[in-house]
């Protein structure tokens, strides 16, 4: 029997402390142990970006982090975008451009792109594309992603 | 997945410690983005995995007065976003910055893609032609393997249980060195090697003093291509590329899978070794 760790982090600026199994990602850690399931699951192998949260101001699939190995550290995560009763700029382009419909991709594309749009207010076309070619959309054709992306750069 | 322990350690003897314990069940980790995936697909079954990210030697970064100290945990990001080391070693940049997608960038490192010893990892050939010298620790002490050296097949190297990479070291280059990586996949980005070239030449004037080519995904390990030797003392011109190039294809021993024929791929090696050859004399040229 392998015993649990105790894990204390940030998490969407709130301090947390919790006991995580050690061989648990990071993915099951925010769905299972700490309640937060805007955390989608894809492939669970690190190639679709569903997972993607935002780890000490980068972005990294959920899945392939464990959760132990968050001790000490900040993580945002999709819930953790919008103020109280108010979307994000780029939730809000996503909607108005019609950048989903099944939705499961939507929180990683969310966390990625405003991970890109914090650090880079202008992206041009180009760099908007390879920044997202981590996170993948099996319904929109990504076309519609990257105009909100621009909506809502073009909006801040 | 087989419950295992995660073990944070913080320094080299910590890790020898932890690593002793489990002896062949427990394996280092640093990024996580091949070890993680692969034990949750059962390609072992592990008590341990043992977190050397948080040990000083593995996040070196150095760039000395001959050498440049590169730790094993270092992740890509840190290769392509510190200006410094971007402008001196654009070739490790090349492949550092298409490892992946940038949620694996910031995990992935270097280091991690050369102890996959998958054949077509972007990050092993670019550090062959570097002339990398591989540290190594384990219970016995500290060891040096050449990069070249280092994979001995799919997804196997020289690391015996209980050993782990601590840094890669490579000679800073000199005036009139240059270095560059390519490979080819159907997609722009987010995509496994069909075949992948990395060169390096070291120039005198018009003269190739030194050279290297490495090749990746044309063989069970990445290639040292006889192609280097064969450019040495040779002026960098179309013509000995073009041989260079011939020679590297000669050197590819690739299978046919579902990314490509071998036909395609040796085919794919002539062109990837010209290219980057051109681009490593052109950076060799405006190293001068």
């Amino acid at each position: 029997m392998v015993e649990k760790i105790r894990v204390r982090a940030t998490l969407n600026g709130e301090p947390v402390d919790f006991l995580v199994a050690p061989y648990v990602s990071l993915l099951d850690t925010l769905r299972d142990e700490l309640g937060l399931t805007g955390t989608k699951e894809g492939c669970n192998d690190g190639n679709c970006g569903a997972c993607t949260v935002n780890l000490d101001g980068r972005i990294v699939d959920s899945c392939c982090v464990l959760g132990a190995e968050i001790d000490g550290s900040a993580v945002e995560t999709i819930e953790g975008m919008a103020e109280p009763g108010k979307l994000h700029p780029l939730q809000q382009a996503f909607l108005e451009e019609a950048a989903l419909q099944c939705g499961i991709c939507t929180p990683g594309f969310l966390i990625s792109a405003k991970a890109l749009l914090d650090a880079e207010p202008h992206p041009s076309e180009d760099r908007i594309r390879f920044w997202l070619a981590g996170n993948l959309c099996r319904c929109t054709g990504y076309d519609k992603i990257v105009k909100a992306v621009q909506k809502a750069a073009e909006s801040a | 997945m087989h419950p295992f322990e995660y073990v944070r350690a913080t320094s080299v003897d910590e890790a020898i410690a932890a690593l002793a314990k489990h002896g062949e069940r427990a394996r280092p980790l640093a990024g996580g983005t091949d070890v993680l995936v692969m034990a949750r697909a059962g390609r072992w079954e592990l008590d341990a995995l043992v977190d050397i990210k948080h040990i000083p030697e593995t996040n070196v970064l150095e760039l000395g007065s001959s050498e440049f100290r590169l730790g094993s945990a270092v992740a890509c990001y840190r290769v392509y976003e510190d200006e410094q080391v971007a402008a001196k070693f654009p070739g490790l940049v090349d492949s550092a910055s298409i490892i992946g997608g940038v949620q694996i960038q910031s995990r992935a490192g270097l280091g991690g893609n050369l102890c996959n010893a998958s054949p077509s990892g972007d990050g092993i050939c670019p550090l062959i032609v570097h002339t990398t010298t591989c540290v190594i620790a384990g219970p016995n002490g500290t060891r040096e393997v050449a990069a070249e050296d280092f994979c001995t097949g799919p997804g196997r190297s020289v690391l015996e249980d209980g050993e782990f990479l601590i840094e890669m070291k490579m000679p800073m280059p000199q005036k009139g060195f240059g270095a560059a990586y390519e490979r080819f996949t159907p997609r722009n980005e987010m995509d496994i090697a069909v075949a992948g070239v990395a060169s390096s030449v070291q120039l005198d004037g018009d003269t190739i003093v030194s050279a290297r080519v490495a090749l990746a995904a044309v063989g069970p390990t990445p290639i040292l291509s006889s192609a280097g030797d064969f450019l040495a003392g040779k002026e960098a011109t179309a013509e000995n590329i073009s041989a260079a190039a011939q020679a590297a294809s000669g050197d590819a021993s690739p299978i046919s899978d579902m990314r490509g024929t071998a036909e395609q791929r040796i085919h794919l090696v002539g062109v990837l070794t010209r290219r980057t050859l051109e681009r490593a004399v052109e950076r060799a040229r405006e190293n001068n």
